[in-house]
């Protein structure tokens, strides 16, 4: 229990995403159940099974500065846009250096970058590779980049796991902040995978859709016909903050983070148990660590990624720990999966959904599959009750990681 | 056939401008790389690889230290 804890809260909020370079953009699009998934058309399509991905809806290179953005690698890019929307947004106009933290991670750090950069030593040698290939390949790099901007200096981090990592950042924010390590705490998620040998890889795993001849309708949780999840880039971000520095300054609140749960499946290194013992286990830590019960929990974004394997059982967790009144969804029916990013966005779509009260709906479901065992929000978005409520965002990951992060309304 | 000062000035400008944004125009001969234009180590060797592809002269690292100013890069390309 907590209640003797620091309170964290929620002050600033920055995403790109396939939806939209920004917050904004992003969730409009996502209420209004928008697609983000594109055909690909780059020359290495043919060599893949996959002929689609959900791509950035803008373009970081045309958001930064070249010079800045020719020594950042894609992910890194994202994380930094992200960052300083969220920055700008939570308008801190002081804080202690020593008292800032960064936690930043991404599920696989800068391939785009180690790929191309051995393309670089094959051809032309040590001579020709940039002397920022190190800090563009670093999976921290996204963290480093921010903690140099605003002068962090309580703590730089970067967590990863996998497609947990966005939320698992999240969760290890809340913990700074509570454990008095800082006030404020920059936290997300960033991923930029979309290249063919990701795609392949994937594709050998038997993981992704390859609905090549509807590519918009690829992307279906809890769908009885879904085949794979769609691969997604971008970025989430969320500004944590003592309760009590944000007061201090006056701040615009748009959730409490109220605590986080985390356990591992030990089960298998990619797919998920099917008991679903690890997901009842986060999420009931994650109810522990916030003090708050099931019945409190009014929303989830979950993790459901358009898999065969994992979406059914998700839901089977729910509702053994949480109940079937929840309205659940899963905004990767319109973003795709953006792997390490996803905790972040979907933290942030998590946070905007308590405090405009509106759950999102998950798209593309034709027929619901017989086992899901909790109620999914589809075709329109539904308006969430008044009052204080509560909402969590689930993350799993390769490796079998579960992660559950609970917000509540302010 | 030799360049001229001038000429190896314009061409770094625009190394310099590709690599760190510091407009062309800002980089004049006196100038100090570390203490007027703020450019790290790192972009020093980005900055020694494109003079060398634009004026075929190859700068070693051990020159390269020793190259503090704009001017002391434009001599090493003209000798």
């Amino acid at each position: 229990m907590n209640t003797d804890q620091v309170r964290v809260v929620v002050t600033g909020l920055g995403a790109t995403t396939p939806l939209g370079g920004d917050v904004a953009s992003s969730w409009s699009a996502l209420l209004a159940g928008q697609s983000g998934v594109r055909n690909l058309t780059e020359d290495w399509v043919d060599s893949v099974p996959v002929k689609f991905a959900a791509t950035a809806a803008v373009d970081p290179t045309e958001v930064l500065p070249r010079p800045e953005a020719r020594r950042l690698d894609r992910a890194e890019q994202f994380a930094l846009v992200a960052a300083r929307e969220a920055w700008a947004h939570a308008a801190i106009e002081k804080v202690d250096p020593e008292r800032l933290g960064v936690v930043v991670g991404s599920g696989i750090g800068g391939i785009t970058t180690v790929l191309a950069a051995y393309d670089t030593f094959k051809e032309r040698g040590w001579q020709r590779l940039s002397p920022f290939t190190v800090p563009m390949l670093m999976p921290n790099g996204p963290a480093g980049w921010i903690g140099i901007e605003l002068g962090a200096r309580a703590g730089v981090h970067a967590t990863v796991s996998a497609c947990a990592t966005g939320a698992e950042s999240i969760g290890y924010g809340i913990e700074m902040i509570r454990s008095g390590r800082a006030d404020v705490v920059v936290a997300g998620g960033t991923e930029a995978a979309i290249h063919p040998l990701n795609i392949g890889s994937f594709a050998a795993m038997r993981a992704m859709s390859t609905r090549n001849d509807a590519p918009q309708l690829a992307s279906r949780p809890w769908d009885k016909s879904r085949d794979g999840f769609v691969l997604g880039e971008g970025a989430g971000i969320v500004v944590l903050e003592s309760e009590e520095h944000a007061r201090a300054r006056g701040a615009k609140v748009y959730a409490v983070a109220a605590g986080v749960g985390y356990s591992a499946d030990a089960h298998h290194i990619a797919q998920p148990d099917p008991t679903g013992a690890g997901i009842v286990l986060a999420m009931r830590r994650a109810l522990e660590n916030s003090g708050l019960t099931g019945a409190d929990i009014k929303h989830i974004n979950a993790h459901s990624t358009s898999t065969p394997a994992g979406d059914v059982v998700e839901t089977l967790a729910i509702n053994e720990v949480i109940g079937d009144h929840p309205l659940v969804t899963s905004t990767k029916s319109m973003t795709g999966h953006l792997l390490g990013g996803a905790g972040g966005i979907e933290s942030v779509f998590t946070i905007l959904a308590l405090h405009e009260r509106i759950a999102p709906a998950t798209t593309n479901i034709e027929e619901l599959d017989e086992g899901v065992a909790v109620e999914i929000v589809r075709d329109k978005p539904r308006a969430l009750p008044d009052g204080q409520i509560a909402a969590i965002n689930n993350s799993f990951g390769f490796g079998g990681h579960d992660v559950a992060v609970a917000f509540t309304s302010v | 056939m030799a360049l001229t000062e001038q000429e190896i000035l314009a061409g770094i400008g625009k190394i310099i401008n590709e690599i760190t944004g510091i407009p062309a125009s800002e980089v004049s001969p006196e100038k100090s790389f570390v203490d007027d234009l703020d450019i790290d180590s790192l972009s020093m060797v980005e900055i020694a690889v494109a003079a060398q592809d634009e004026f075929g002269v190859e700068i070693p690292d051990e020159q390269l230290k020793n190259l503090k100013t704009v001017k002391d890069v434009i001599n090493f390309i003209q000798n």
